[in-house]
């Protein structure tokens, strides 16, 4: 194989694995504060199509995404509201939340399936570090997007480890009456992490319609956000990880794709269904492995909390 | 006008059903012990919940170095230096014990500084006997550090009044003695301290005053020098209360348990139990006594079927019953008391009237079929309820809502309504107030006269040598000897229990 189709492989999967891994950090996140995002997809839908008809309107796809970001936050707080508030059932709230996003995306979008947007996310190469050999063009030469999902799995991962909103956010994923008693305000950061997760998702949308394919397709995440919720086990609730598979998945994609283009005679069923075998796979590896070293989930994930509350 | 750290006037505090708090005045001064005590149920935890700020009375007023305080939550309570140390800990299990004091903490504000906060606990640590290695996760921590981790946490950030609830309840005897002498340092160096136990001895010994609560009221408040058990047991209860238990010779009949050479490992997958031989006769209850940790849990489990055995033998009326389902075990009617009443012993959720049927079920009368006798179901609850006296508003109130004594009384009632040939009791009287073990007591050694087998664990050594018939002691998962409780010192269990070994005391010899 020569080194050209290499290199244009490794950036198709960085540019596959981008939605992925924002989708993720998402819900690492919102799981982290003890909330299970079972809406990410929904989330993901509503921000790509808000992104993209924004981004028709005012050709500048920065107000689309700012606009996506915006519109997952607000399909998280209603998530937010059901299971911390009213303390609904997590995974009840989150699939209800997939399927009004998946609903409510398929009726708006109607009007914009098949309209080309003026403007969006093109890549940019960066001067100088492009030009390292090899890595250079799979690295930096993309689009904004993934830039910025290089510079957040550092920020988040320093920020869960290193500071002290970190640490409440943490404590409040595993003990949350004993972060309350501390004065920890738990409903605040159980709030504001699903929220955080709902425009992380937004973005992850946004993604796919103003830079993946800049078009508006029904259901165009395809599965991603579930992806994204099995990389979170495999990621053990950690950025740098989560960057790791999403860019594992991001590979599988791309060599499907290529294949493809290639006319390799492998049904194309079998070959669209790789990314979900490939999440079987690494679930069943990522909880027995996890298993072993003991390194769980978030003690409290999925648990409502009350204060006066007998445990 | 004396210095009350704390004055609490008035306060009242309501729970569906229950009047947990009828305007209880209380005061603790600057420097004191001042311990609290009042049975299970009495509400002792919600009233000092009310002042941590956990909880919120209905009525009532605070008063912090006589100011009128308003405490809204623990947020509060923090801010006007009180702090409370739980029943059960409040800790996060995965985070190092830096982190975990630090927790809430506003300084420093956004950066966590590893090496000053570590260096800041130690020199605390140092000042008052609580030293623990900051970094440690908690989990690898022992009972007693990890509460010293908690009065740390408190220490960390100024506290001037610390409430400790029942502490002791789960350290050996030489925690105990470090925690006392933590405490009297504390007051000393000007702080309040607040200590509630049921151990009337402790009482006596680490604290200045003393405040009894029975049913929500206050019943009185004296100086410790002017008063004995006796007198308080009688405060708390409101009836003479007898500390001596009358027991009949024991007359032991054939083997019920037989464990023969038998390993099993921990959670954390360490070898627990390194080759346990033990019997257990009919009509005697042998005592496993041993520091928290040596195997005893582990022992439990697999008896009860909950865990594994990694080889030997259980042998229950002869029947190998070695790892095989808690259900098998229930049939040849063994019955359990657990460690861990909450999570293994009882369903919270469900009501009182649920989990008094959970080993029976499956079985006539209780069901025919698939379908459950609701009748039957109710009068055989109700018989219990009364019976056994536990205390719940109704038959369908949540098992959460309970005491912990209520609690254990409704456990035992279920264990012992099927009349057991074996009965495994961990820690049966631990947290239990002094009438309600009295009656845990009555109640073991009513089935041991019935003919059952009692297996009981404690780290309680006068529980263990005021009711068992022969006394195990268990070291790292060894039995280090097994000896007649009269025919010892304190002091020869003591050095078994820290791992000196001891002939074993054969059945038939305690008779001879
Ligand atoms: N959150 C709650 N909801 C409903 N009832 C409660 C709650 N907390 C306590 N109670 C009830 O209030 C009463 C007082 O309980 P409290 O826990 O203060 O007793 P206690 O003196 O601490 O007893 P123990 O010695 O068993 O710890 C009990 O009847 C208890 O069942
Ligand atoms: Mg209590």
């Amino acid at each position: 194989m020569n080194l050209d189709i290499v290199i244009a492989t490794l950036s198709a999967t960085i540019k596959a694995g981008t939605p992925l891994l924002l989708a993720t950090l998402g819900e690492i996140m919102a799981e982290r504060a003890g909330i299970l995002n079972l809406g990410l997809e929904g989330m993901m839908l509503v921000g790509a199509l808000s992104g993209f008809i924004v981004c028709f309107l005012t050709s500048n796809p920065w107000v689309g995404l700012l606009v996506a970001l915006a519109s997952g936050a607000i399909i998280a707080l209603i998530h937010a509201a059901l299971t911390v508030t009213l303390r609904a059932n997590q995974v009840v709230s989150g699939l209800a939340v997939t399927l009004f996003g998946t609903g409510l995306s398929g009726f708006l979008g109607k009007m914009v399936i098949g309209v080309p947007i003026p403007n969006y996310f093109t890549p940019i190469a960066i001067p100088g570090l492009v030009n390292i050999p090899f890595l250079g063009p799979i690295l930096f030469r993309q689009d904004p997007l993934v830039y910025l999902s290089y510079l957040l799995v550092p920020l988040l991962a320093f920020w869960i480890y290193r500071t002290r909103p970190g640490l409440h956010l943490r404590a409040v994923g595993e003990n949350p009456a004993a972060a309350d008693a501390l004065g920890v305000n738990v409903y605040g950061v159980r709030y504001l992490y699903t929220l955080i997760g709902g425009a992380l998702a937004g973005m992850a949308g946004a993604y796919l319609s103003l830079a993946y394919t800049p078009v508006w397709i029904e259901n165009m995440t395809a599965g991603r956000g579930w992806i994204a919720i099995a990389l979170v086990i495999f990621a053990t609730w950690d950025p740098f990880k989560a960057l790791l598979g999403s860019y594992l998945f991001g590979l599988v994609d791309a060599v499907q794709f290529r294949l493809q283009a290639v006319g390799v005679a492998v049904p194309s069923f079998f070959l669209n269904m790789t990314p979900y075998l490939a999440t079987i796979i690494v679930l069943i590896f990522a909880t027995t492995e996890t298993a072993r070293r003991r390194i769980g989930a978030p003690a409290a994930l999925g648990l409502p909390y009350e204060r006066e509350e007998k445990s | 006008m004396e210095n009350n750290a704390v004055k609490m006037e008035g306060i009242v505090k309501r729970f569906p059903g229950v009047l947990a708090n009828d305007h209880v005045d209380f005061e603790v001064r600057t420097g004191e012990v001042h311990a609290l005590l009042g049975e299970n149920g009495a509400g002792k935890t919600t009233l000092m919940s009310i002042l941590a700020g956990i909880y919120r009375a209905d009525a009532g007023n605070i008063y912090i170095n006589n100011r009128r305080v308003h405490i809204k939550s623990p947020r509060d309570a923090i801010k006007e230096g009180v702090g409370m140390i739980h029943q059960n800990f409040l800790l996060i299990n995965s985070h190092s014990v830096a982190e975990n004091i630090t927790l809430g903490y506003d300084r420093p504000r956004f950066l966590l500084k590893r090496k000053k906060l570590e260096q800041e606990i130690q020199e605390i640590g140092q000042k008052f006997g609580l030293e623990v290695d900051p970094q440690a996760k908690i989990w690898q921590l022992s009972v007693g550090e990890q509460q010293r981790v908690e009065i740390l946490k408190m220490l960390y950030r100024g506290a001037k009044i610390l409430i400790l609830d029942e502490p002791t309840a789960v350290l050996t005897p030489q925690e105990v003695q470090e925690l006392f002498s933590t405490l009297r340092r504390m007051a000393q160096a000007g702080h309040a301290v607040v200590f509630i136990s049921h151990k009337l001895e402790e009482v006596m010994r680490i604290s200045d005053r003393i405040t009894v609560l029975r049913k929500g009221r206050k019943v009185a408040t004296l100086a410790t020098r002017d008063t004995n058990p006796g007198e308080l047991a009688r405060l708390m209860v409101g009836r003479e209360v007898f500390f001596d238990i009358k027991k009949s010779p024991p007359k032991p009949g054939e083997e019920v348990l037989a464990i023969r050479d038998l390993h099993a490992l921990s959670d954390k997958g360490l070898p627990a139990l390194k080759g346990v031989s033990l019997s257990v006769y009919s009509g005697e209850i042998l005592g496993i006594a041993g520091v928290a940790g040596n195997g005893q849990k582990e022992l439990a489990e697999v008896i009860s079927g909950l865990r594994p055995a990694k080889g030997g033998k259980v042998l229950i009326c002869g029947k190998d019953l070695t790892s095989v389902s808690p259900r098998r075990v229930i049939e040849e009617k063994v019955a359990y008391i657990p460690e861990d009443r909450k999570g293994v012993g009882t369903v919270g959720n469900l009501s009182v009237l649920d989990n008094l049927i959970l080993k029976d079920y499956r079985r006539a009368p209780f069901s025919s079929g698939t379908f459950l006798n609701l009748r039957y179901i109710r009068d055989h609850a109700s018989s219990l309820v009364e019976k056994f006296q536990i205390i719940t508003p109704t038959l369908e109130t949540s098992a959460k809502l309970l005491s912990g004594g209520n609690l254990q009384r409704l456990i035992l009632a279920r264990e012992i309504s099927c009349s057991p040939k074996l009965m495994i009791a961990v820690h049966p009287t631990r947290g239990l107030d002094v009438s309600a073990t009295e009656s845990v007591h009555r109640m073991l050694l009513e089935q041991r006269e019935n003919g059952a087998a009692i297996l009981l664990i404690s780290e309680d050594l006068d529980e263990l040598t005021a009711i068992s018939d022969r006394l195990a002691v268990i070291y790292e998962g060894e039995i280090m000897g097994i000896v007649e409780p009269k025919e010892v010192t304190l002091e020869e269990i003591g050095l078994m229990m820290a791992g000196k070994k001891r002939k074993m005391l054969e059945s038939s010899e305690v008779t001879s």
